[in-house]
């Protein structure tokens, strides 16, 4: 019998035409593409993205020129110089962040103790030269402002876990 | 002077006009055809498929084949630069002059010649011609293996497309190629009495046509692209132009000779109301449709079995069955009079 099953299915590629029923059946299936500039996938709130200096709601730069980050930072990415500002408080002159060095790691981030570094949502700050990738300190406190709103959920969303 | 308008200029005329309303939509068909291939292949792996040149990607052929246009090309130093050349335009040519024969209704064919059958044979065979002199002149490596593969292949299922030709013929009895599908108006189409043979002479033309799974002239995993790596510009369009109207030239050979060309499935009213060309356009397109779901399913074959399957399954099937609707034909006393 087992001759004759195997014969039958052969000559009548019984294999192939239970292959072609199943890629017609996809045909009608969910398309699992993500048709991208106009639909975008989900993304955590720990997403390390482009980099934004942060400010308080008084307007006040939350860095403080600690260094953390250029310490900790793998790449040496990060450059920072400091001096104290007229009113005595310790503040950045310069905050460069090569974002062509950048590995994505968001060691700055977690070394921050004030939570004024931090890696954004924002995936898309392609550009079309190499130049404009070196963030210097306006580029960064400007991401800031352009995602408070974003940053701020995410940090309070992954509060519970830190 | 009236003499040469009447005998010459006016009958040529109308045969360019004849030719262009064949080839016009034609191209046109080969341009939706890669759009629809590209869909349902698409929508086979979940996939979108192009839908950003025009409404639902409609242009996209259009916008690759202004791309293909205004691209350099390139002439290989070591190519025997003639028929390096001649190759694409000899493939599309091919592709092309076969539809002088194919009839879209009663009478509406442009030669009408009572050996079209063996035309149609001959124009399909010489397209490997055009493969072979693509993988010599371009003097590298893979082109030649790929011209070396696709002449074996090519000639391997011509064998059988040959024998299942004849069987057709025994059961027509006539090489025109309208007299196939009269011959399928009073009875049923010949695709119920020699099922066996319409398979096999669907899986000659996708072999034919170096379709896949038996793509293996331009198997891009192992030859790159095959006779098509030293091409770019017009002349892989010319190519790609003359594939695609190979299928649609196979696939219309498959309606004539098993699904009754322009004759509707039922001769009953509502089907008789809808044009003979529309039916031969639909079962075109429906087996077209198959052409790309099997893409879409099947592996390639290896080059051995590709070679076992057109010598030692599809050569000796089709032999016995020549001989078996012969038999019966005589048996039965069916041999149709002409």
């Amino acid at each position: 019998m087992g001759f004759m099953r195997n014969s039958a299915r052969s000559l009548l590629l019984w294999e192939i035409v239970e292959g072609m029923a199943l890629t017609f059946s996809y045909m009608f299936r969910k398309r699992v593409t993500v048709n991208y500039p106009y639909e975008k996938g989900p993304i955590s709130p720990r997403f390390r993205g482009e980099h934004a200096l942060r400010r308080y709601p008084n307007g006040e730069e939350r860095c403080i020129a600690c260094k953390l980050c250029e310490a900790i930072c793998p790449a040496q990415a990060i450059t920072i110089e400091a001096e104290p500002r007229d009113d005595g408080s310790r503040r950045t002159t310069r905050y460069d962040i090569d974002m062509t060095k950048c590995i994505y790691c968001g060691y700055c981030e977690e070394a921050c103790p004030v939570d004024a570094i931090v890696e954004g949502p924002n995936f898309e700050f392609a550009t079309e030269t190499r130049e404009e990738l070196f963030y210097d300190k306006n580029r960064l406190l400007a991401n800031g402002e352009r995602w408070e709103r974003e940053i701020a959920a995410n940090i309070a969303a992954d509060a519970p876990y830190r | 002077m009236a003499e040469l308008w009447s005998i010459y200029l006016l009958p040529g005329i109308i045969i360019l006009a004849q030719i262009l309303a064949i080839i016009v939509p034609l191209l046109l068909a080969v341009a939706m055809l890669t759009y629809f291939e590209r869909k349902i292949m698409a929508a086979m792996q979940l996939r979108m498929g192009p839908n950003v040149v025009g409404p639902f990607g409609l242009l996209q052929a259009f916008a690759d084949g202004a791309k293909l246009f205004f691209k350099e090309t390139v002439l290989p130093t070591s190519a025997n630069k003639i028929i390096f050349v001649i190759a694409p335009m000899l493939t599309f040519l091919l592709s092309l002059v076969a539809w002088a024969v194919i009839p879209f209704d009663e009478g509406m064919v442009i030669s009408d010649i009572n050996v079209g059958i063996l035309y149609l044979f001959a124009i399909s065979s010489l397209g490997v011609y055009g493969i072979v002199m693509a993988g010599w002149a371009s003097n590298s490596k893979y082109p030649f293996l790929s011209a070396l593969r696709s002449a074996a292949q090519m000639v391997s299922y011509e064998v059988s497309i040959g024998f299942v030709i004849i069987t057709v013929l025994l059961c027509v009895g006539s090489l025109n190629v309208s007299d196939v599908v009269r011959a399928q108006a009073d009875g049923v189409w010949f695709f119920i009495p020699l099922f066996p043979m319409f398979i096999i002479f669907f899986i000659s033309a996708l072999a034919e046509t170096n379709r896949h799974p038996f793509d293996l002239p331009e198997a891009e995993a192992e030859l790159v692209a095959g006779y098509q790596v030293e091409y770019s510009s017009m002349t892989f369009a010319l190519f790609f132009l003359g594939e695609y109207a190979n299928m649609i030239l196979m696939s219309g050979l498959t309606a004539i000779l098993f699904l009754g060309g322009w004759l509707p499935p039922f001769d009953i009213a509502p089907f008789t109301w809808i044009p003979g060309p529309i039916w031969f356009f639909l079962k075109i397109s429906v087996l077209l449709f198959v052409f790309v779901w099997v893409r879409a399913t099947l592996p390639r074959y290896r080059y051995d079995q590709l070679m076992r399957l057109g010598w030692k399954v599809f050569l000796p099937f089709s032999l016995f069955w020549v001989a078996l609707t012969a038999g019966v034909l005589v048996a039965f006393d069916l041999v149709p009079q002409t």
